[in-house]
């Protein structure tokens, strides 16, 4: 049993070969048992974003898996060639794939680190996997810890905190001015996309009015319909200025379209309220002399651009601190999967327990003659009092000790103790209910056991055995 | 005892002015909490030193300068306490706890001769009380004031740090500004005519023209202009801001009129 991942991003792929590898929705569940169909994949994921392609498997055998899933990808799209994708595909395999996707999830692997869109794929691409039958055992439990550790990580780093782009870095702005943008009036002077982009920031937040202005009255009225906004005549928007708190400037124009004076003069028609002027227009359109004007603040696209370039900064530092919960966790997760190592030991023991007293009852019974059911009970009890406490032992110190670095030990020791035959790594089969009663069992044993007894016994066992 | 405590109080105030100082130059939001809370334990403090200066017996004395003042500085923690209560500007402690520490500073530095009262003037209370309130609103419009130009500045430099990020966004700190000349102002106009009357009653004429009385007249004809010229001509804003920083220097010439006129001397 081994965590797997190949896939492509944007870090080593085009957009232009990672578009072609994109499943559609409509074909998610054909893809994933396709990709199920390959010899040794047991459970399967594919995770697709604008910016990345990648598969999520467990498998029997690591390099099988790889090319397992290689195949799947050029299998993919008959246009991409074997000699054009397999370069760009990236494999990793147990703790650098765990590894891989906590990060992807907290979006420390992103184009833009911090974004907050790519839980809400990784969500989806799980929840894909569910409906289609691909997950299993290991991947719902390590997926739902990606998914967990991503929700640490926003909450205990500032990583997703302040504006990356453009667009809502005018938003943060004018958050500066205005503390409340839900009274706000702002005017949007041209259909540039990136005005129009931060003009929907703003409206999202709440801005009470828009207006428009453009000099081609098809846009204008298009764009009245996009924001449910005002259009004015672009002869009059200078005269109309004073109305908006907020100027969003964003034209094709070659010259300066807001003079200092037209800005003054709104000033003063709004009783020397201020008002925040944005310019994201290259060449620029309102004056930069502006600036002197009291009450009115100008930014261009570079005060912009330095601005979520120092929140840029801030969230490498955030993410530093990102990557250390991700590496605890990875631990957590590595742990759990060394301990699954034991299941199939612990079931077999347990069979093999079971077969044994079941063999000797007979046999009892047989020499015995005809027995009251009480007595017959009582045989019953005993046999089984003695198999359970026998092996209670060391059933509790190879749950334990399959944990610790020392578990493949524990458990080749423990077959060969009870003669349960070899097993093969890499070969043991994980079965889901195994999985679920051991650990349903551990949580009853938990919660029934007075604490400090099965705790000391449970913690000296690896110690002695180290030590040995 | 009620030394001890007020000295007490003033060592809790200073810390949690540390405290803000440092919360101001940092992004972490606890010491905002931690700052709070040791302010609340030094006003608590305080709420009981004045209480029991108050109340034991000789009301008399709750006239001296050092016992206005020692309010002044409560009044000034209450509102303080008020803001980030309703506005959750813990920034502005950075600003405001300063000036009442320095007021509270300034009753132990300050001779302590009790100026001698006529028992007529017990009146006397009501005229300071309600001056002081009128004081306390001007020196938040002053600090609101203050910050709004940082802000400001900080805006037009397009500096965007620690500093821009934690100083409140100019339409709030205007609104403050407003609304504490609002509340200050009918208080200081209605200090003004108490301390009339009381020196009719004591002196026989309402005006002497003594520099507190000149001074108190100027700063409340300041202020009234200022009101008067946000509603009708929009001096808001930047305008404003400078405004209110020019007439709290009348303020404090106001208490410079009183401590060179009250100090050793009967009050008159």
């Amino acid at each position: 049993m081994n965590i797997i991942l190949v896939g492509l991003s944007h870090k080593t792929a085009p957009v232009e070969l990672r578009e072609l590898l994109v499943v559609p929705n409509s074909r998610m569940g054909e893809a994933l048992n396709r990709l199920m169909a390959h010899a040794g994949i047991r459970e399967g994921m594919l995770l697709q974003t604008c910016n990345r392609v990648e598969v999520y498997a467990v498998v029997d055998q690591v390099e099988q898996g790889f090319s397992a899933i290689q195949e799947f990808f050029v299998d993919t799209h008959f246009s991409v060639s074997a000699e054009q994708l397999l370069p760009r595909l990236y494999c990793h395999a147990e703790d650098r794939a765990i590894t891989h996707l906590f990060r992807v999830a907290s979006s420390l692997d992103s184009l833009v680190v911090g974004e907050p869109q790519i839980l809400r794929q990784v969500k989806d691409s799980f929840q894909d996997a569910l409906t289609h039958n691909a997950t299993g055992v290991i991947l719902n439990k390590f997926v739902k810890k990606a998914i967990s550790v991503a929700k640490r990580v926003r909450t205990e780093t500032r990583i997703a905190e302040n504006a990356v782009s453009v667009s809502y870095a005018a938003v943060e702005l004018a958050k500066k001015v205005f503390s409340n943008l839900a009274a706000r009036t702002v005017m949007l002077v041209g259909a540039g996309e990136m005005a129009k982009l931060a003009a929907q920031h703003l409206v999202n937040h709440g801005v009470h009015e828009v207006l428009l202005t453009t000099r081609d009255p098809m846009r204008a009225a298009d764009m009245a319909a996009r924001f449910n906004g005002l259009s004015i005549p672009f002869e009059e928007f200078r005269a109309n200025m004073h109305r908006a708190d907020i100027v969003l400037c964003s034209t094709g124009a070659s010259h300066y379209l807001i003079s200092p004076e037209d800005v003054e003069r709104a000033v003063r028609a709004r009783w020397n309220r201020p008002i925040f002027l944005i310019d994201v227009s290259v060449p620029r359109n309102i004056d930069p002399d502006v600036r002197q004007v009291d009450n009115a603040f100008l930014f261009d696209i570079d005060d912009l651009e330095s601005h979520i370039e120092q929140n840029r900064e801030e969230r490498m530092l955030e993410a530093t601190r990102a990557e250390c919960i991700v590496k605890d966790e990875v631990e957590v997760i590595l742990k759990w999967l060394q301990s699954l190592k034991a299941t199939p030991t612990i079931v077999a023991l347990r069979k093999r327990a079971d077969a044994l007293k079941q063999a000797e009852l007979q046999k009892a019974f047989g020499r015995l003659g005809t027995l009251t059911p009480q007595q017959q009970e009582a045989v019953e009890g005993l046999a089984s009092g003695i198999v359970n406490k026998l092996l209670h032992g060391p059933l509790v110190a190879l749950k334990s000790a399959a944990q610790s670095s020392n578990g493949l030990v524990y458990i080749e020791a423990a077959r060969r103790f009870y003669d349960l035959g070899q097993s093969l790594p890499g070969q043991e089969s994980v079965n889901v209910q195994d999985v679920q009663d051991l650990e349903a069992e551990d949580v009853a044993t938990d919660a029934l056991s007075p604490a400090p007894a099965e705790g000391t016994e449970q913690e000296r066992m690896p110690r002695q055995a180290s030590g040995l | 005892m009620t030394v001890a405590f007020l000295q007490l109080t003033l060592g809790l105030y200073f810390i949690g002015i540390l405290l803000s100082l440092v919360y101001l130059l940092r992004r972490s939001e606890f010491l905002a909490k931690v700052a709070l809370a040791v302010t609340c334990i030094g006003f608590a403090i305080h709420t009981v030193v004045l209480a029991v200066q108050v109340f034991s017996g000789e009301e008399v004395q709750w006239v001296t300068f050092h016992k206005a003042l020692s309010f002044f500085s409560w009044s000034l923690v209450f509102v303080f306490l008020l803001v980030v209560l309703f506005q959750r500007l813990y920034v502005l402690g950075a600003f405001m706890l300063p000036i009442a520490f320095l007021s509270l500073v300034s009753t132990a530095i300050l001779p302590s001769e009790t100026p001698v009262l006529h028992p007529m003037f017990q009146a006397m209370w009501v005229h300071v009380t309600l001056s002081m309130l009128g004081t306390v609103g001007f020196a938040v419009a002053f600090v609101a004031g203050v910050v709004y130009l940082m802000q400001d500045r900080l805006l037009k430099s397009k500096q965007f740090n620690v500093l821009s990020f934690k100083l409140p966004p100019l339409d709030v700190l205007d609104m403050l500004n407003q609304r504490s000349i609002l509340l200050g102002f009918p208080f200081l106009t209605m200090g003004i005519l108490t301390g009339a009357m009381s020196a009719q009653i004591t002196m026989g004429s309402y005006v002497s023209w003594n520099s507190e009385q000149i001074w108190a007249l100027v700063t409340w004809a300041f202020y009234f202009v200022v009101l008067m010229g946000r509603v009708t001509v929009g001096w808001r804003a930047k305008k404003a801001a400078y405004l209110t920083i020019v007439g709290f220097a009348g303020v404090l010439l106001t208490f410079l009129g009183v401590v060179l006129k009250g100090n050793g001397s009967p009050i008159s």
